[in-house]
């Protein structure tokens, strides 16, 4: 008797989540679905034609950028080797400048409490401002050329790579630390013999990808007159000479591309 | 009686001496190349910062607060663009995605495929897009939010592709072996295990697209962006300074709310 009636009426199957997660979930869908839309309208505003006028615009004006001007790559190579040269140096001077910044803002290394938060702070702050804004303002300071650049691309880049050193820091082994310590080691003594091997490899790695951050952001530091590849493209760009742009960019993209491959090898046979 | 001496070192093989000095000498020689062929103006950007550095620097520092409004509708669309870019990215990177991880789709053939239109979209810096779909829509907004869309494709399908390969196949199997069918597995199985990490990263690239679409403007793609060249180009330097504090508060802000609801979803 009673099975029959379970099986003729279907039993109840519980839901996998509770009724509250599944309304706290909807809500959230539509409001991040109303944002978007919201947003969606906003940046369309000042749009003249509209969404689908843009769309039928944009594949007549792509056309324009080809093909690309390839008689103009003589011309590029030399500020392209350029861009590369600040990439270099500004890891460089980030690289060796970090340590300290790295070392303090760690919170094994740094016990005294205070000056690890100033630091910590210091190094989140530094990392909000983006690299063209710190461009902009050293151009403004500097003048045009190559050298607001590098300082831009040093200042931007040392917040990235303080910070990922410093959690490198953290995560090491302490025994060793200790023992030195035990032992009778100084400060410097137990950074050099028992803190720098464990890092090093990760260390090196993390210059590499902050080297390639680098490239990619120097790159676009001459559309700000900060040198570089980019101050070229601004002016094609001015010129309205799509074709020698289109070659720039093309450029770019194969030296990120060489640039990313190569370091990604080094990476992988570091780590 | 006990010998104190060292233990012997382990003894460096002859290859890896030479690889070591090769890796020293390319180095070396790469820094003189730099050095020697970079040029640097170094007394006319002395001179100039000794001249601007008392008309730059304090008023960086003392930012105008009746530009405070201007700022603040600017500040609130380079938050629109960054929202719908990485939005529309989240959605776009989905399906590319599927196609890079190897587990998915079968076959090498299509992760590869998929991996390279990953790796080629993400070469492109933002900005460069940006000054690709300005010319294409026009100056406004939109060009930016498309920028910032196609930028964050990149990252986003290559992370998501990652998390796909890392999920435990066990499960799909199960559910192979019971007879479910694709959609099935795709619905109960793939992405369960998928949503929540899909979703920190999603909110963590919102976090990056902030900072990328406060320069935007810079080319012409809307935001905060076109306050900073046009205070720049006015040496408007209590203007950049407001401008300046609001990204760096709207950042922080943004970067600590994502950090809280990433804790809570993973």
């Amino acid at each position: 008797m009673t099975n029959e009636t379970n099986s003729t009426t279907p039993k109840k199957v519980p839901a996998i989540y509770p009724a509250k997660t599944k309304l706290q979930v909807t809500v959230i869908f539509f409001v991040v679905l109303g944002i978007y839309l919201f947003s969606m309208s906003w940046t369309q505003q000042q749009m003249a034609g509209g969404f689908s006028g843009a769309l039928s615009n944009m594949f007549n004006v792509i056309e324009k950028f080809f093909p690309p001007n390839t008689a103009v790559i003589s011309a590029i190579w030399g500020p392209m080797v350029e861009t590369i040269q600040m990439a270099i140096i500004a890891t460089t001077v980030a690289a060796i400048l970090t340590v300290p910044l790295a070392l303090l803002a760690a919170e094994n290394v740094t016990t005294f409490k205070p000056l690890y938060i100033v630091t910590r702070t210091f190094l989140n702050l530094l990392r909000t401002i983006p690299d063209l804004v710190l461009a902009v303002i050293f151009v403004g300071l500097f003048g045009i050329g190559l050298f607001p650049g590098i300082l831009a691309l040093i200042i931007f880049s040392l917040g990235i790579l303080a910070k990922l050193i410093s959690e490198t820091i953290e995560s090491v082994d302490m025994n060793p630390l200790e023992a030195m310590r035990a032992s009778g080691g100084n400060v410097f003594q137990v950074i050099w013999y028992a803190l720098i091997p464990q890092v090093l490899p990760q260390f090196t790695s993390l210059v590499l990808y902050v080297f390639e951050i680098n490239i990619r952001a120097s790159v676009v530091l001459g559309l700000v007159g900060a040198g570089g590849i980019g101050l070229i493209l601004n002016q094609q760009l001015g010129f309205y000479n799509y074709p020698n742009a289109m070659m720039i960019i093309i450029l770019i993209f194969v030296v990120v591309i060489a640039i990313e491959y190569i370091s990604t090898k080094i990476r992988e046979a570091l780590l | 009686m006990k010998d104190y001496s060292l233990p012997p070192k382990p003894k460096n093989s002859a290859f890896k001496k030479i690889r070591n000095i090769g890796i020293l000498i390319l180095v070396v020689a790469m820094y003189v190349w730099t050095f020697v062929s970079i040029d640097i103006d170094w007394g006319r950007a002395i001179e100039r910062a000794a001249n601007n550095f008392s008309r730059v620097i304090p008023r960086l520092f003392s930012p105008d607060w009746s530009a405070t409004s201007d700022v603040a509708m600017s500040m609130l669309e380079t938050v629109f663009i960054a929202f719908a870019g990485s939005l529309m990215a989240a959605v776009i990177a989905v399906p590319l995605a599927f196609l890079a991880a190897r587990n998915m789709m079968g076959g090498v053939i299509a992760s590869t495929i998929g991996k390279w239109i990953l790796s080629a979209v993400r070469a492109f810096p933002d900005i460069i897009l940006a000054i690709l779909f300005v010319v294409a829509v026009g100056p406004n907004a939109f060009a930016g939010v498309l920028a910032i869309a196609i930028g964050s494709t990149g990252m986003l399908g290559k992370m998501f592709s990652e998390i796909i390969e890392s999920i435990d196949m066990n499960v799909v199997e199960a559910m192979e072996a019971s007879g479910a069918n694709k959609i099935q597995i795709l619905f109960y199985g793939v992405i369960p295990q998928i949503t929540p990490e899909f979703l920190s990263y999603a909110i963590y690239r919102f976090e990056v697209d902030i900072r990328a679409s406060s320069i935007l403007g810079i080319v012409g793609a809307g935001g905060i962006g076109t306050m900073i060249i046009f205070a720049s180009n006015n040496r408007n330097w209590n203007e950049m300074g407001t401008i300046l504090l609001a990204i760096i508060i709207v950042v922080t802000i943004i970067d600590f709310a994502s950090a809280r609801i990433r804790r809570k979803i993973v």
